[in-house]
């Protein structure tokens, strides 16, 4: 039996059609996700996260332990609710998950994948058994992504005069807590917008205001369409446990400074660095018609072998054709062919991403 | 609960058929097919004149979801498509019985129409999936 949201009924009610989604009934979408994705791009939409998993950490060692644990160096969240993305990495520099850590006032609060729940706790837990930290699950409470161009004016104002207020003053990847709730300006759709962490019995109010300030209802399959064209990874697809970060185009979140951190995954990633990078994520663009899909073939040539495979893919509704993202060797560039469908059809690579902010990036 | 016309026959593979005289039938994909789907972003046709038989693959459509091939239920020649469909595939989506037709087929064997489903058995089938 699939668990259900706090939004469960919510769901029902604006005609979602639900999917199992990591062992959580979750909506897909409310009719169109081509319409939902729009209304992101264009206006505002709210989609229900409450599935991911949220976990604070906290106790004296909380500092310490996260920066042995992430790749990304959390000593660089030095002003209250700051946020940083990073790996979290195995010994051999595979990437266990992708999480946010924001800064609370006393420890962190990282929020990971739902579908790496029990790895992820696991792993945490057996990681921290030398530290002075407490690690706790925050299932209490339910999480609303509120997203696009006019997401932050209709949020402020379904928030109301208790948090509204906290929405007006967030910077960009910044999040507070306020009165059992946590809002944050963080989101995964290359739209500006808010993540809402509510108590799970005031989640369904929280979100017919939403609804009602304006917000489209939007399900997974919108949410996959927007992060795909903002070039943002999907744990599982894009990077996994035997995929390093610099060939998921996560070198970014890797702090290699100060050089004695020894974050778990360091030794690995420095002996990569140091042979060479061989591969890369890039972006495709599919140039006739047709749908990439993940794990379909690349190739340099029209008759060569494959030299790599898509690792998402999907339609893109602000560019009207075909995206997708390929791990492929660093020395490919401009232009291959994707096996679909027993064709070879060609493709652009462009950098990433392809849309941002509700503008298209790419040429 | 999707919308099953009652004067269609329906194929295992969801297509529909509306028989429009003089052994020609037009085909489709029904209203609980397109809604698996959901959004149709590209529809592949067969050439005018193509001949087919029963069973085959003659069409493609692919949504944001997946690729799903369309088999035409019945044999004969492709005598019409619906060429509005590269330019607005939505219309599978939108009006899978009308506007949404994929093709016409001048059937070589008319009593293939009798290995189809009436409305009521394809209800059944569309509560079982």
């Amino acid at each position: 039996m699939a668990k259900q949201t706090p939004l469960f009924d919510a769901h029902l009610a604006a005609n979602a059609k639900m999917v199992n989604f990591g062992g959580w009934n979750m909506p897909i979408n409310y009719g169109s996700q081509i319409a939902e994705h729009q209304a992101v791009r264009e206006d505002a939409g709210v989609f229900d996260v409450s599935h991911m998993t949220i976990v604070d950490i906290t106790g004296e060692d909380a500092l310490p332990f996260l920066q042995r644990l992430l790749a990304n160096d959390v000593s660089r969240l030095n002003t209250p609710g700051k946020a940083l993305y990073t790996a979290m990495l195995n010994q051999q520099a595979g990437v266990i998950d992708d999480l946010i850590v924001y800064n609370l006032e006393k420890g962190y609060r990282t929020v990971v994948n739902c579908a790496t729940r029990e790895q992820d706790l696991e792993w945490i837990n057996q990681q921290a058994e030398d530290y002075s930290v407490i690690i706790t699950e925050r299932d209490d409470l339910a999480m609303v992504a509120v997203q696009g161009p006019n997401a932050l004016q209709y949020a402020s104002i379904a928030l109301g005069d208790t948090h509204g207020p906290i929405a007006g003053q967030l910077k960009p990847f910044q999040g507070l807590p306020n009165e059992g709730w946590f809002i944050a300006r963080t989101g995964y759709t290359g739209e500006d917008g808010l993540e809402i962490m509510v108590p799970a019995p005031e989640a369904e109010q929280l979100w017919n205001r939403l609804l009602d300030c304006g917000c489209k209802p939007c399900g997974l399959g919108a949410r996959d369409t927007l992060r795909l064209e903002a070039g943002m990874n999907l744990y599982g697809n894009d990077m996994t446990e035997t995929t390093n970060p610099l060939e998921s185009g996560m070198g970014w979140t890797i702090a290699w400074e100060p050089g004695d951190r020894h974050f778990i995954g360091r030794t690995r990633l420095e002996e990569i660095k140091a042979q060479g990078q061989h591969a890369q994520l890039v972006g495709l663009i599919l140039e006739g018609r047709g749908v990439m899909r993940a794990h379909q073939s690349v190739h340099e040539t029209e008759d060569g072998p494959a030299v790599g495979e898509l690792t998402s893919g999907s339609f893109s509704p602000t560019l009207n054709q075909s995206i997708g993202l390929a791990r492929l060797p660093v020395s490919i560039k401009d232009s291959c062919f994707v096996e679909m469908r027993g064709r070879m059809l060609p493709a652009k690579i462009v950098k990433l991403p392809f849309v941002r902010n509700g503008k298209i990036l790419v040429k | 609960m999707s919308n099953i016309p009652a004067d269609l026959k329906y194929a295992n593979s969801h297509e529909w058929l509306r028989d429009e005289g003089n052994n020609v039938v037009t085909v489709g994909i029904s209203d609980f097919a397109q809604e698996k789907l959901g959004d149709v972003v590209f529809v592949e046709l067969p050439d005018e004149g193509t001949e087919v038989t029963a069973g085959d693959a003659v069409a493609v459509v692919e949504s944001v979801k997946a690729a799903s091939d369309i088999y035409t239920p019945v044999s004969g020649t492709v005598i019409e498509v619906n060429g509005s469909l590269e330019e607005a595939p939505e219309q599978v989506n939108e009006d899978a019985y009308e506007n949404g037709w994929f093709f016409k087929i001048k059937m070589s064997d008319s009593d293939e129409m009798g290995d189809l489903m009436d409305a009521d058995s394809y209800a059944d089938q569309c509560a079982e999936d």
